[in-house]
């Protein structure tokens, strides 16, 4: 694992924390044009995401997701309400030293045409003074860490990329200089559903190790529910519909809007959320041969897929090694459902403290 | 004329010091113009793209001193100036404006919002965004119009020769060929403004190749002509 801080001398889980802040809306207003005319862009929005989390802004165009991410990096300026970055309001310090703390990732990339990738990425670090040695370094340990070969990746130009290598290059370019807190604005909206895939679930083992606090927009409640470790779903007036967690959503809408919003799949959607590893499994029973097999990565919602397409009442889940662990059923992966922990009663829903508890985090009291 | 040849060489290997001066009076007239043309020109584009309500105006003025017919300009400063290096570069550095303001502005309107939106993302300041991005970004429109506004000048350069023999670099040699009905003459002095304006253009691809290696090649091929579209 290559370190990843400016400071490379830490290492491990407690400096990587560190590097973290925990992020709080706290009634958040923002309103164009005065007395009649003012329309309210978002509109009293309040949440907290623990430091080391991904938090999912979604919603329909026009809810106001993307207004609220660049008043963090104050890009655009909230007209009420604060915005607390480790418990500091982020109006305090000066804004061009804040949105150099902060990663910036947006749709169309905006790469700079006229430097290489290399010089991409070490926009921030030239900018904060690094030296020349210091900045080539860090670029070529980005690039590897986004799986791009430095070798031959730094000196080429943003035209001679793909779309997805483009993407590679703006999440590098957003880590260089260790920011706690990144933003993402439909970073991987822009790309082919395929290298989408590719990229998300890249993104989210690379997560894994870097621990950011993560803002990350879409209009895809599909990305939502796969990226998001929180999801906020906003409507129409820049309102808060919801908040907490992929599952708690998916089971538990609280409006009409947000159950519509999530769609009439939404019971499939939770099995995506659910893998094999975590059913409990009835014994194998000896005629088990010649059925479906699954290994422990395996989501609920595809083997359900499968169990279905082959007409078959159960299948056999698989260990790490290819050993048949137990046996998976249509009604045990039905029973999922109601089974882990937000099922039937209305008293089940789980409270956005219970959600941060899933992110163990404690920068998220301020 | 008859009989004569349409160019008499022994006239041009005579004459090769006096012609050598001339092409280097045209240089710099048509350099000075360019040069105080281009800076003012770039100080209006500046004042324009931060008060887009100036825009109009300024545009006006650069189209309304380009309507001005160059002779009637030269005839009238005369009276003024005299005929004087300052007569000369007056209505030169005038007519630059309509070429020069328009391109500049819409090289900076070509730089693409996203990258503004992430230059400013990042913690750019106001300074490091125009001189690190916008300035670098703007260079293809910007040589453009340099490639234009000289090519433009060194062609009117010769119009100079009525302010007097002492001026008008190798258009001398052309006024001097009408009054003296002496073909060698008109022909040296407009084939070698031709010259100087072919050898100023590709001086200033070559320039601009060197400026933007980071351009895909569709970039680089940009035509006069499609200047104004190319954003």
């Amino acid at each position: 694992m290559s370190s990843l801080g400016p400071a490379a001398g830490e290492t491990g889980a407690a400096s990587r924390t560190s590097r973290a802040a925990s992020l709080e809306f706290r009634g958040v207003t923002k309103r164009y044009g005065h007395g009649e005319q003012a329309h309210g862009a978002v509109n009293d929005l309040s949440f907290e995401v623990p430091a080391g989390a991904i938090c999912v802004l979604v919603g329909p165009s026009g809810c106001g997701k993307t207004t609220s991410l660049k008043m963090v990096n104050r890009l655009i300026e909230p007209t009420a309400g604060e915005i607390l970055l480790d418990g500091v309001s982020i109006l305090t310090g000066d804004v061009t030293e804040l949105r150099r703390r902060i990663g910036y990732v947006i749709q169309q990339v905006g790469l700079f045409p006229h430097l290489t990738v290399g010089r991409n990425v070490a926009v921030v670090p030239a900018l904060v003074g690094w030296s020349k040695e210091r900045q080539r370094v860090r670029a070529d340990e980005l690039l590897s860490l986004v799986g791009l070969d430095p070798t031959s990746y730094r000196d080429r130009y943003p035209y001679q990329l793909s779309g997805g290598e483009r993407q590679r290059v703006g999440v590098a370019r957003a880590l260089a200089a260790d920011p706690p807190l990144m933003l993402m604005d439909e970073p991987f909206a822009a790309v082919d559903p395929i290298v989408r895939e590719r990229l998300q679930d890249e993104f989210l083992r690379l997560q894994k190790d870097l621990a950011k606090t993560i803002l990350f927009v879409t209009h895809d409640i599909d990305e939502a529910i796969k990226m998001g470790d929180l999801i906020a779903v906003m409507e129409e007036g820049g309102r808060l519909a919801q908040f907490g967690q992929p599952d708690e959503i998916l089971a538990h809408p609280a409006s009409d809007f947000v159950a519509r919003f999530v769609g009439a799949d939404r019971g499939l959607k939770r099995l995506s959320l659910v893998t094999i590893a975590d059913l409990k499994l009835e014994p194998v029973a000896a005629s088990a041969r010649g059925l479906p097999e699954f290994g422990p990565s395996t989501k609920l919602r595809d083997a359900l897929s499968v169990l279905l397409a082959a007409d078959s009442r159960g299948g056999v889940a698989l260990d790490g090694e290819g050993r048949p662990r137990g046996f998976v059923t249509v009604d045990a992966i039905a029973s999922a459902l109601s089974e882990d922990g937000h099922g039937i009663t209305a008293e089940g829903q789980t409270s956005a403290a219970e959600g941060d508890a899933k992110v163990t985090a404690e920068g998220g009291d301020s | 004329m008859n009989g004569e040849p349409l160019i008499r060489w022994d006239w041009l290997v005579a004459h090769l010091g006096p012609i050598a001066d001339r092409v280097g009076q045209h240089i710099y007239l048509a350099g000075i113009a360019v040069g105080i043309g281009f800076v003012i020109s770039f100080a209006l584009a500046a004042i324009s793209i931060r008060r887009r309500k100036l825009y109009p105006f300024v545009i006006v003025l650069a189209t309304g001193a380009y309507t001005i017919p160059s002779f009637a300009l030269f005839v009238a400063l005369v009276a003024i100036t005299g005929p004087s290096v300052i007569s000369a570069e007056i209505p030169l550095v005038l007519y630059t404006f309509i070429l020069f303001v328009p391109n500049i502005v819409a090289g900076f309107d070509a730089v693409p919002l996203d990258v503004l939106d992430a230059a400013d993302g990042m913690g750019y300041t106001r300074g490091q965004r125009l001189w690190r991005v916008e300035l670098p970004l703007a260079v293809p429109l910007v040589v453009a119009s340099l490639r234009l506004a000289s090519v433009s000048t060194i062609g009117l350069v010769t119009v100079t020769a009525i302010l007097g023999d002492s001026l008008g670099g190798l258009g001398y040699y052309i006024l001097d060929g009408y009054h003296r009905h002496f073909t060698t003459e008109i022909l040296i002095g407009g084939l070698l403004s031709i010259g100087l304006a072919v050898i100023a253009d590709l001086g200033f691809v070559l320039l601009q190749r060197l400026l933007t290696p980071w351009a895909a090649r569709r970039a680089i091929g940009v035509r006069n002509n499609e200047v104004a579209r190319w954003t």
